[in-house]
């Protein structure tokens, strides 16, 4: 069974708590968060990313740089395939994503809720900016960058952030 | 080398792994210019999550039924009896436009005109959205094994909704037209000024390319163009909610869309359009005098004893005598070939209703309303004024004795009111009444001025 909660009470670099999740856990929560982006209502919904959420989530428990590019890698794609838009471009911003994620998870305490919220909104924007440099100077794509949709968009995804990670402490193990 | 690489480790992984998609992508931009074909891959992708999404879809609609027809009945009389009346008022609306479109048609088929109608439509139910925020595409029940392919419009009731991006066996991803990589030629209602509709990175739609210059208005009807080979034209897509000074020469135009796109549940697409020459289809008119006999209280068919008498009083009582002589006339009658004028055209079989019963008046009336109706396309106002003598008592006879005078007698006595073409019918209140010819007797009848009726064949 998963240990309903976990302590954490050290963070320097050499003791940092490093985590890993069952093999349901790792293919489930993403496919749930794929499916759920896919079927919930756009209107209410749209503006939530739940795979860019669980990349995240998923890198900075692990903290392990190639764990969360691969993770960020195989979830961008997984969403790349079920968008309009030519795959990789998904699968690039949110491999740049993880990677940076589990870096940063490496390096500091990203456990309480305000590191989290911060460290969403700005992984937001990280994977915004990757996405639209990708689409515009790759695949030529038109798309306009709107700041003040941007900004909105990450702030309600870090509050989701805070919540999703709090369920999803729940499926750590310690290694 | 080995020391770089392996003290770099997770940098070069990121950057292999980088390069990988990379590679992947241009190679699918390369082919998507050459030609579109869907890869493996994303019919794996789609075949995996769409069964959860319609079996979803499914037990969600099942609830939702069960509720509405069943259980959530309430006040469905009353409002069955109101869309019973806004039926009706809606045909008689709809034989006004009919007759509106079928002059149009035959200005239309004047000058050659094609135009493109959609033939064959493919309902459609959404199951699901790309999962992304930053592209505004859907996926529906309905791929190539319901003849859905490519570029074929996505439309609703309300208005356009997309096209169709990518087909599977079963399911079909649609392009909405918020999607900032859509566009569709569309114009506006009024001024016919054309442009492209564009999403934006809001979900919001824009009608760009329209010059500064031009007067837009918000409120302002937008249709589709037709020039994007997608959309048939002048479907509906939406109103201009704002408008304002856009980049270069250019206005920026908002644009609400007519089908609610971020609640959208069935759709139609367009599966397969014709191009055609404007067709004017006489053989299923629907004249407004004929709904209009379908509402009023059906007369019973008179022996013809009883018709030769009733027919014989002429100028006599109003309800049983000419009343019920004009109808048994108007029946027997040749319907009028010549419906070049539509007003002209509902006269006789307007006068057909007003038989001689306690409905009279209100026919008279109703008959009255139509053939105003019918004839402000043509711009004969003589029709509804012919129209309201003949279903008038006093005025039947006289008719009836006039009309071969008027129809220059190129026909017997039974070229009457009803006999009698659009166009004569139409002439006949252009003359004032004092200036008119005295009734002549057709020539193929020497007798000396018998009563109409009796000339009229049973």
């Amino acid at each position: 069974m998963f240990p309903t909660s976990v302590p954490i009470t050290y963070t320097s670099g050499e003791q940092i708590e490093v985590y890993r999740f069952s093999i349901p856990v790792t293919v489930g929560v993403p496919l749930a968060a794929l499916f759920l982006q896919a079927f919930l209502p756009r209107r209410i919904f749209s503006i939530f990313d739940l795979p860019l959420l669980v990349t995240i989530f998923f890198a900075m428990a692990r903290r392990n740089p190639i764990s969360g590019l691969l993770t960020g890698a195989a979830i961008g794609l997984a969403q790349d395939m079920l968008g309009p838009y030519p795959i990789g471009i998904y699968g690039i911003a949110k491999t740049v994503v993880g990677y940076f994620a589990s870096s940063l998870g490496a390096k500091l305490d990203v456990e309480n809720v305000g590191a989290r919220l911060l460290v969403t909104l700005a992984f937001y924007l990280v994977h915004a900016a990757v996405y639209f440099t990708v689409a515009r100077g790759m695949v030529s794509m038109t798309l306009n960058w709107s700041w003040s949709r941007g900004v909105l968009a990450g702030l309600a995804n870090a509050v989701l952030g805070v919540g999703l990670y709090f369920f999803l402490d729940k499926f750590k193990q310690r290694t | 080398m080995e020391s770089v690489l392996g003290r770099y480790r997770n940098l070069t992984i990121l950057v292999g792994v980088l390069f990988l998609q990379v590679l992947g992508l241009a190679v699918q931009v390369k082919r998507t210019g050459e030609a579109e074909n869907t890869r493996l891959i994303r019919i794996w992708a789609v075949d995996t999550i769409t069964p959860f999404e319609r079996v979803l879809v499914w037990a969600q609609n099942g609830s939702s039924n069960i509720w509405h027809n069943y259980i959530f009945l309430r006040g469905v009389r009353a409002e069955n009896r109101q869309l019973k009346q806004q039926i009706e008022q809606m045909r008689l609306e709809q034989v006004r436009l009919s007759e509106d479109a079928e002059q149009a048609h035959r200005l239309q088929q004047l000058v050659g005109f094609k135009e493109q109608v959609i033939a064959k439509t493919v309902p459609a139910q959404v199951i699901g959205s790309s999962g992304s925020d930053l592209s505004r595409s859907i996926y529906i029940d309905k791929g190539s094994n319901d003849g859905v392919a490519t570029d074929q419009a996505v439309i609703t009731a309300h208005g356009i909704v997309g096209k169709v991006l990518r087909v599977y066996p079963s399911t079909s991803l649609v392009l909405m037209i918020n999607d900032q990589t859509s566009g569709v030629g569309a114009m506006l209602e009024k001024s016919r000024l054309q442009g492209v509709l564009k999403g934006t990175a809001d979900g919001a739609v824009t009608l760009e390319r329209v010059m500064s210059d031009e007067q837009v208005a918000p409120g302002d009807t937008v249709l589709s163009s037709g020039g994007d080979q997608i959309f048939p034209k002048g479907l509906p897509v939406g109103t201009v909610s704002k408008v304002s000074p856009g980049r270069e020469m250019f206005l920026k135009i908002d644009v609400k869309p007519a089908a609610d796109l971020s609640r959208l549940e069935e759709v139609l697409v367009v599966t397969e359009k014709q191009e055609q020459n404007a067709v004017v289809d006489n053989a299923t008119r629907v004249k407004a005098a004929d709904i209009l006999a379908q509402r009023l209280p059906s007369v019973p068919d008179k022996p013809p004893a009883d018709a030769k008498v009733a027919t014989s009083g002429n100028g006599g009582s109003p309800a049983a005598g000419t009343g019920t002589g004009v109808s048994t006339q108007l029946v027997s009658a040749p319907k009028p070939e010549a419906t070049q004028h539509p007003g002209a055209t509902i006269l006789p079989t307007a006068a057909k209703v007003s038989s001689g019963t306690s409905a009279t008046g209100a026919a008279t009336n109703s008959a009255r309303a139509a053939g105003g109706r019918s004839i402000s396309n043509g711009g004969q106002q003589a029709t509804s004024d012919t129209t309201s003598k003949k279903t008038t008592p006093a005025a039947a006879s006289s008719a009836a004795n006039k009309t071969p005078a008027d129809n220059n007698g190129s026909g017997a006595k039974n070229n009457s009111a009803a006999s009698g073409t659009g166009s004569n019918v139409a002439k006949a209140p252009t003359q004032p009444a004092a200036a008119r010819p005295k009734p002549v007797p057709a020539p193929s009848n020497p007798q000396p001025q018998p009563p109409a009726s009796e000339d009229v064949p049973h």
